[in-house]
């Protein structure tokens, strides 16, 4: 038995900081580039000559002008206001697969053999980066057992998008014009579907069965026509539960010409256990973030693995990495003649690909199967705990019992016995120094919170979650008001007027849309 | 840190303190009584007598006063303008709110006149919210007297509630008040005002009908019909909707268009003339028929390419039948059975109905059983959702 103690003190850093555009005065500057030289430039030629002209700027970019130390003070201070992945038990970041990311893998990407590559230097001077690429290209293809994987995407919802293009481009290639409709659920991930819409299609969602929570068959087979193009869905989906059907949906799918290709972002369960293929997939993808142990995107770079099929390697995003058996050398083969082009620059983020490489290698098979099978296990562990110990909540669907390697849970119970909602709950988790859940709109389950505990957290770890869990429910229903006002010790406020989140017409995505929209200036590009 | 956290919050939520704001309350007190004994509304006193006898009692005062304790912070930051007795003078005078009646009530008994008066001396007295304890009867009186000119919020107490306008509970219509009395809700919907077709009911016939729109501070987890939250709003996710139905739309085909604010945005987004609660008809982008009845709509249709573009109206998930019986069994298999229908509703309608399914209810039974099975509703801008619709 080991120490499970909830730290009811922790306190985070609050700065009251303006945003880096707000501090900008005109001509400070954080440093002066010095003047070329002349020599380099007499060899070299004139910067101007040098970039294209029809990409150079006709005037600068306005960029925030400030000096270094006040540059430095800001992000320091930034810094600080974040929950950080290596103080926190993230277990609940949501529907994003959290687990420790071993810091030797931090030092394989920082060592200079790596820093100091560049994508466009020629292939014979980075053979061992591409032969790490080309190797976990074959670790994912045994995981899976697709025939090809490709680094390109940034992220899962770019690897969707990079699934949702090249079923269009093959039907495209075949000639099928009439397939416009790509067949999803309603429990898969939302960008399953959106990706889907940006390419074109109709996205046709399919909602649960109410009792097991399972896509609901016969809704499924009513939506299934010659326009189908294809299948883009979780599964398990975000609730978790393992779908029993999944193999004559995928044949269903095949039978009108479809194309049936995996969300994996939920395979942290599935890894050694399920391959892809088996269940009568095509195409599918991985996120090497979370998954594969590389810092969640929103920590550091992601990268969504895509997979495919023999069939469909031709129209993958060029280049992969090949090897040359005569030449003896790794190169990059941009010759697939059905390709989709590109979704991003280059050909993958090689840090990310490097730690989930080092992670793959260091547990190997057995370490792989080791991984799902105490995922789900501290899954359900945790999972029984709440339901006996934490007042108000609730599992979706609990007729199903068992879940694979995450849960979502409901706080109606909660919010209707004690008035605290979820966004409440959401709040004041904060104050205890815990990852806030995010992502589950549309809610479909009320009250939703989803929990993943993954491989990384020990016992104690888990209980201690827990016991925040149950401190704040206790309060939910004794002191209601401290929890519907909180976060108190965090950096994090309760915004009184939500209605601006759910109004694109006031989204703000960047500092100049935001000038526009909510001051009304116009500013330069 | 934290107790300045707390301090700066309580000092937030009393900013809009110092001046006392003025509320409306109307109780219904007969409200509901008919349901209670089986009959099928409490429209008059005859019903209020039968209902007694067959041992109905009062509710609405126990409702109103659940509701008004809910409200009790805003205790010293409000006034109450009521009309008399149990209308809400006494409950709110037994809270010891600031009350200041308004009017009285005219002839022997209370009358929906009264209900009526009451909510026009309210507006003018300048009242910012109306609270009222009642059903769809109290709602449609209320809605002929003020219109959208004032936020109201009902507590359900009626036998008929088909209306969209009622916060789930009386603890919630007083949340509800006080997060909104307090500035930390700002957006108004307007919801529907449904109440059944008296006229058509005394000839045998159940016709629900869709009245008018009453303005309602709209939070998703306190008004009927309204708390699942989708991450983009209703207004938003209508104009996806709209957005996508125009782009399909083609020349050949003659558009019937059914009531409510979802169907008829389309008709707004290609700024045509359109009614809000009528059925229009829409051909090659133009407006050929504006609030139509059954005999318009068969005339313009009839041997032409048709589709029927409709939405559930109120809470209960109603597709046909309730609030849009022009479009008639004649006008749907003219237009060629289920077919022809296209479904919109936005996420949220559909997530309220917590899986219940759309109901049809024509009045044409085979027609009805027809009619159900699953339907590609159009939810959002090149999305649909499978859903299912059944017979009520």
């Amino acid at each position: 038995m080991g120490i499970v103690k909830l730290r009811k003190n922790f306190h985070q850093s609050k700065w009251d900081e303006p945003i880096i555009f707000e501090l900008s005065t005109e001509n400070e500057r954080g440093i002066h580039v010095p003047p070329v030289e002349r020599d380099i430039e007499e060899s070299s030629g004139n910067l101007e000559t040098l970039i294209p002209e029809s990409i150079r700027r006709k005037q600068p970019p306005s960029l925030p002008e400030v000096a270094q130390l006040r540059v430095l003070r800001h992000y320091i201070r930034l810094s600080q206001e974040v929950l950080g992945v290596d103080v926190n038990i993230d277990i609940g970041q949501g529907t994003c697969t959290m687990k420790y990311s071993p810091k030797i893998n931090e030092v394989l990407v920082r060592s200079r053999k790596v820093t100091e590559i560049h994508p466009l230097q020629p292939e014979d001077t980075v053979q061992g980066a591409l032969e790490i690429i080309y190797n976990l290209d074959h670790i994912l293809r045994e995981i899976s057992g697709f025939s090809r994987f490709v680094f390109q995407p940034g992220g899962g919802s770019q690897a969707l998008y990079t699934m949702a293009s090249i079923v269009y481009r093959y039907h495209q290639v075949k000639g099928n014009t009439h397939k416009d409709e790509i067949i999803t659920t309603l429990l898969s991930h939302p960008s399953d579907a959106a990706t889907a819409k940006v390419k074109g299609f109709k996205v046709i969602d399919i909602p649960p069965d109410q009792e097991t929570g399972l896509p609901d068959m016969d809704a499924f087979r009513e939506a299934i026509s010659e326009r189908t193009a294809g299948m883009i869905i979780c599964n398990p989906e975000d609730t978790e539960i393992f779908n029993p059907h999944i193999k004559e949906m995928t044949s269903i799918i095949h039978e009108v010409g479809g194309i049936c290709a995996y969300d994996q972002a939920n395979a942290n369960g599935l890894l050694g256990i399920v391959r892809s293929i088996d269940l009568g997939f095509d195409l599918g993808f991985y996120n090497l973030h979370k998954t594969f142990s590389s810092p969640h995107g929103c920590g550091g770079p992601g990268l969504g693995a895509v997979g495919v099929i023999k069939e469909l390697e031709s129209f993958l995003p060029i280049p992969v990495v090949d090897y040359d058996e005569s030449g003896k050398k790794y190169y990059l083969n941009f010759d697939l003649p059905n390709t989709i082009g590109k979704v991003r620059e280059f050909y993958g983020s090689f840090p990310v690909i490097l730690r989930a490489y080092a992670w793959v290698r260091v547990l190997g098979e057995e370490g792989l199967r080791e991984v799902a099978k105490v995922s789900i296990i501290n899954n359900n562990y945790v999972m029984k705990k709440i339901l006996n110990e934490v007042k108000g909540a609730s599992i979706s669907f609990p007729k199903t019992e068992y879940r694979v390697s995450q849960v979502r849970y409901s706080f109606k119970k909660l919010a209707d016995e004690a008035g605290v909602t979820v966004e409440d709950v959401i709040r004041r988790i904060t104050d205890f120094g815990f990852h806030l859940w995010t992502s589950h709109h549309p809610w479909i389950v009320p009250e939703p919170f989803t929990i993943e505990p993954t491989e990384s957290y020990s016992k104690d770890d888990l209980d201690e979650y827990v016991e925040g869990l149950k401190t704040i429910t206790q309060e939910a229903y004794e002191n209601p008001e401290r929890v519907k006002n909180a976060p108190f010790n965090s950096v994090i406020h309760k915004i009184q007027d939500m209605s601006f989140f759910e109004d694109p017409e006031k989204w703000a995505p960047t500092w100049r849309v935001y000038l526009r929209k909510h001051r009304n200036q116009e500013v330069r590009k | 840190m934290g107790a300045h956290m707390e301090s700066l919050f309580e000092k937030a939520s009393q900013s809009g303190g110092e001046k006392i704001k003025k509320i409306g309350l109307i109780v219904n007190p007969i409200a509901g009584m008919g349901g209670r004994v089986g009959l099928k509304g409490t429209d008059g006193w005859d019903i209020v007598e039968k209902a007694m006898k067959l041992g109905a009692k009062p509710w609405s005062e126990e409702r109103a006063e659940r509701m008004l304790r809910t409200l009790l912070p805003l205790l010293k930051e409000i006034k109450i303008f009521t009309y008399p007795g149990e209308m809400g003078e006494n409950i709110a005078k037994k809270l010891g709110y600031d009350v200041e009646v308004i009017g009285k009530i005219e002839g022997e008994r209370i009358s929906a006149e009264d209900t009526r008066r009451a909510a026009r001396e309210m507006t003018r007295k300048g009242c910012e919210l109306i609270l009222f304890v009642g059903g769809d009867g109290t709602t449609r009186d209320i809605y002929d007297a003020v219109g959208l000119s004032v936020p109201v919020i009902g507590v359900p107490a009626g036998v008929k509630m088909y209306s969209a306008v009622f916060a789930t509970g009386p603890e919630r219509c007083g949340e509800l008040a006080v997060k909104y009395l307090r500035g930390m809700i700002k957006e108004l919907q307007e919801r529907e005002v449904m109440d059944i077709d008296e006229e058509k009911y005394r000839n045998g016939i159940f016709a629900v009908r869709l009245y008018g729109y009453l303005m309602v501070p709209y939070d998703k987890r306190y008004v009927i019909g309204g708390k699942s939250p989708t991450g983009i709003s209703e207004k938003a996710n209508q104009e996806a909707i709209a957005v996508d139905i125009i782009e399909n739309m083609d020349d050949e085909t003659y558009y019937i268009l059914g009531p409510g604010t979802t169907t008829k945005m389309i008709l707004k987004k290609m700024e045509v003339r359109y009614s809000l609660l009528g059925v229009d008809i829409l051909y090659r982008r133009k407006v050929v028929g504006l609030d139509l009845n059954e005999r318009d709509i068969l005339r313009i249709i009839t041997g032409k390419r048709t589709k029927i573009i409709i939405s559930p109206l109120g809470g209960q998930g109603y597709l046909l039948g309730r609030g849009n019986q022009q479009i008639s069994p004649s006008v749907i298999m003219s237009s060629g059975g289920k077919k022809s229908i296209i479904i919109v509703a936005t996420q949220q309608k559909i997530l309220n109905l917590e899986g219940k399914p759309f109901l049809v209810d024509t009045n044409d039974p085979l027609l009805d059983r027809q009619l159900s099975g699953w339907y590609r509703v159009i939810t959002g801008y090149r999305e649909r959702w499978m859903y299912r619709v059944e017979y009520g």
